[in-house]
């Protein structure tokens, strides 16, 4: 028993992780959104039963079909068991279905185009302006990525009760009747609707890419269920446009640095000193790609800009690369004023006419509550005057909060010594 | 803070072609702007060519040619605590290089007296 034990506890998260969201997405289009929990039960009992029966008899030949097979069987028992098929489905759903057996096994087989439909119509019900952005981010996790709830208070470095409340909250306004044909199709995926979900997908990266938890495996985990569940929006015709496409290459850039950008402590690599050879080869090329599908149109969004310098990023070695740098970060912070980008655009003029044009342009933005602010500074002035130098970097050591980023900064200070 | 109209001029007809670098340097300054979290409005260029006045009498003249003597060549929204931290970001816009004037309203709320 022991070795079969081992193998299949390993294979089960993963898998839990992958179809789970899946599962749930099916049969939620199944009962209705209002029913979500009869649908996460059945999944959850499935993996339970998978947990029992592949330890008891090992990993059965194609797990992922075991899976469905007794996620269907359960689903047809519960069916039968609540009469749920007459009250709900048929009340909720206008679609003829007979009350043959066969029939409805047809309704709710697991084929990839009825997932890839019923993920795209949860994606949407689920990132919906109803609930506030940060509960459409956790219910995102929690629903879409399988992330339990001690997970998702980790990567926020939340308490599990709060993040418990937030989620019961987002949940019992997805009940409501607005949602009662949410998960039908088609899905309404009108631009103003498509923007409210690309935002919180790319919030939900940035959550990982910069994110407060010093966990790197959650941290990697958060940028690949981003970039997952943008995939999904670029399998279907209506969601995949060139905005998509630009967020998606932005991820994949982005992404291509995650292995070389911090340390082992989990302590912040500057750009210029990250080992090149860590970057991935092959999400820069997933980048070019998404890249020249986003351009394929006339359209110029923030994902446009910022996968646009994400590109520049990765070419080390071209010269003009700063200028270029520059232009991107002037049109983005046109388009959108944000702290960061305000600080990177002058990052970026130092770059292009030095460090003392940068130094003049950071002064300007009127930030100094942000501990970026000072960081920046204190690099600028290193090689200009070291007092200020020195007196910026204590500054920000004295705004931050993370143990790691303070050590990150602690460093760079000690370098100015030498 | 406060909103402000800058309303550039120029009757410089260089000003029609603006070399890549000069745009360049109109936008650093449109982006030093939003930098500071202080534009409004990017606003848009106008054209010199394709413009018609209309007076009463229906007459109709082609240009602005006849009202003005520096054209407006276009026009931003920016919000500051004082009108004079308007004129300051107006005094480093590069239409003064060429020739021209950037004209700095504040613009009235409703129910805002003169």
């Amino acid at each position: 028993m022991q070795p079969k034990e081992t193998e299949h506890t390993g294979l089960l998260p993963h898998l839990f992780r992958l179809e789970y969201s899946k599962m749930t997405a099916v049969l939620c289009r199944l009962f209705g959104l209002h029913c979500i929990e009869i649908a996460e039960d059945i999944v959850s009992e499935t993996f339970l039963k998978a947990t029992e029966a592949w330890a008891e008899h090992g990993i059965p030949e194609n797990p992922t079909a075991w899976l469905y097979t007794v996620a269907k069987n359960k689903t047809k028992d519960q069916l039968k068991r609540h009469n749920l098929f007459e009250t709900k489905i048929r009340a909720t759903i206008p679609v003829t279905i007979g009350d043959n057996e066969l029939q409805i096994e047809q309704e709710f087989d697991f084929t990839r185009q009825i997932i890839a439909d019923s993920q795209l119509a949860m994606i949407f019900a689920v990132c919906h302006p109803v609930n506030a952005t940060e509960s459409q981010i956790c219910l995102a996790l929690q629903v879409l990525c399988g992330f339990s709830v001690e997970e998702i208070a980790n990567a926020f470095l939340a308490k599990t009760e709060t993040i418990k409340k937030r989620l019961l909250r987002a949940r019992a306004n997805l009940r409501t009747d607005e949602f009662k044909h949410t998960l039908t199709l088609p899905v309404d995926t009108s631009p103003a609707r498509l923007d409210a979900v690309l935002r919180v997908l790319y919030l939900l990266f940035n959550e990982g890419y910069f994110s407060k938890t010093d966990d790197h495996l959650i941290r990697k985990e958060l940028c690949s269920e981003a970039i997952r569940l943008t995939l999904v929006l670029t399998g279907n015709s209506r969601t995949n446009t060139t905005q998509t496409n630009a967020l998606l290459a932005l991820m994949c850039f982005q992404s291509s640095r995650l292995d070389a950008r911090s340390n082992e402590a989990g302590e912040a690599i500057l750009f210029e000193e990250q080992d090149k050879t860590l970057w991935s080869k092959e999400l820069i090329e997933k980048g070019n790609y998404y890249l020249v599908n986003a351009c394929s149109g006339n359209d110029i969004t923030k994902y446009h800009l910022e996968a646009g310098i994400a590109y520049w990023h990765t070419t080390p070695t071209d010269t003009n690369k700063w200028e270029h740098i520059l232009q991107l970060y002037n049109q983005l912070i046109v388009l959108e004023y944000s702290p960061m980008t305000a600080l990177n655009r002058a990052f970026a003029i130092a770059k292009v006419n030095g460090n003392k044009e940068g130094i003049r342009e950071v002064k300007k933005l009127n930030l100094g509550e942000l501990n970026y602010y000072h960081a920046l500074l204190g690099y600028l002035y290193a090689e200009i005057d070291m007092d200020k130098a020195r007196a910026h970097y204590n500054k920000a050591i004295q705004l931050t909060a993370s143990t790691k980023e303070k050590n990150t900064l602690q460093k760079a200070k000690e370098r100015l010594e030498k | 803070m406060k909103e402000f109209m800058l309303i550039f001029r120029n009757s410089n007809p260089a000003a029609d072609t603006p070399s890549p670098e000069q745009m360049q340097e109109r936008m650093n300054w449109l982006a030093g702007i939003a930098a500071q979290n202080k534009l409004v409005d990017k606003g848009n260029r106008l054209s010199m060519g394709n413009a018609k006045t209309v007076q009463p009498d229906n007459i109709v003249t082609d240009g602005p040619f006849t009202e003005i003597k520096e054209f407006i060549r276009g026009y931003i929204v920016v919000k500051t605590a004082t009108i004079d931290e308007a004129v300051a970001l107006a005094k480093e816009n590069p239409v003064l290089k060429m020739g021209g004037s950037v004209k700095v309203r504040a613009i009235l709320t409703p129910g805002e007296s003169n």
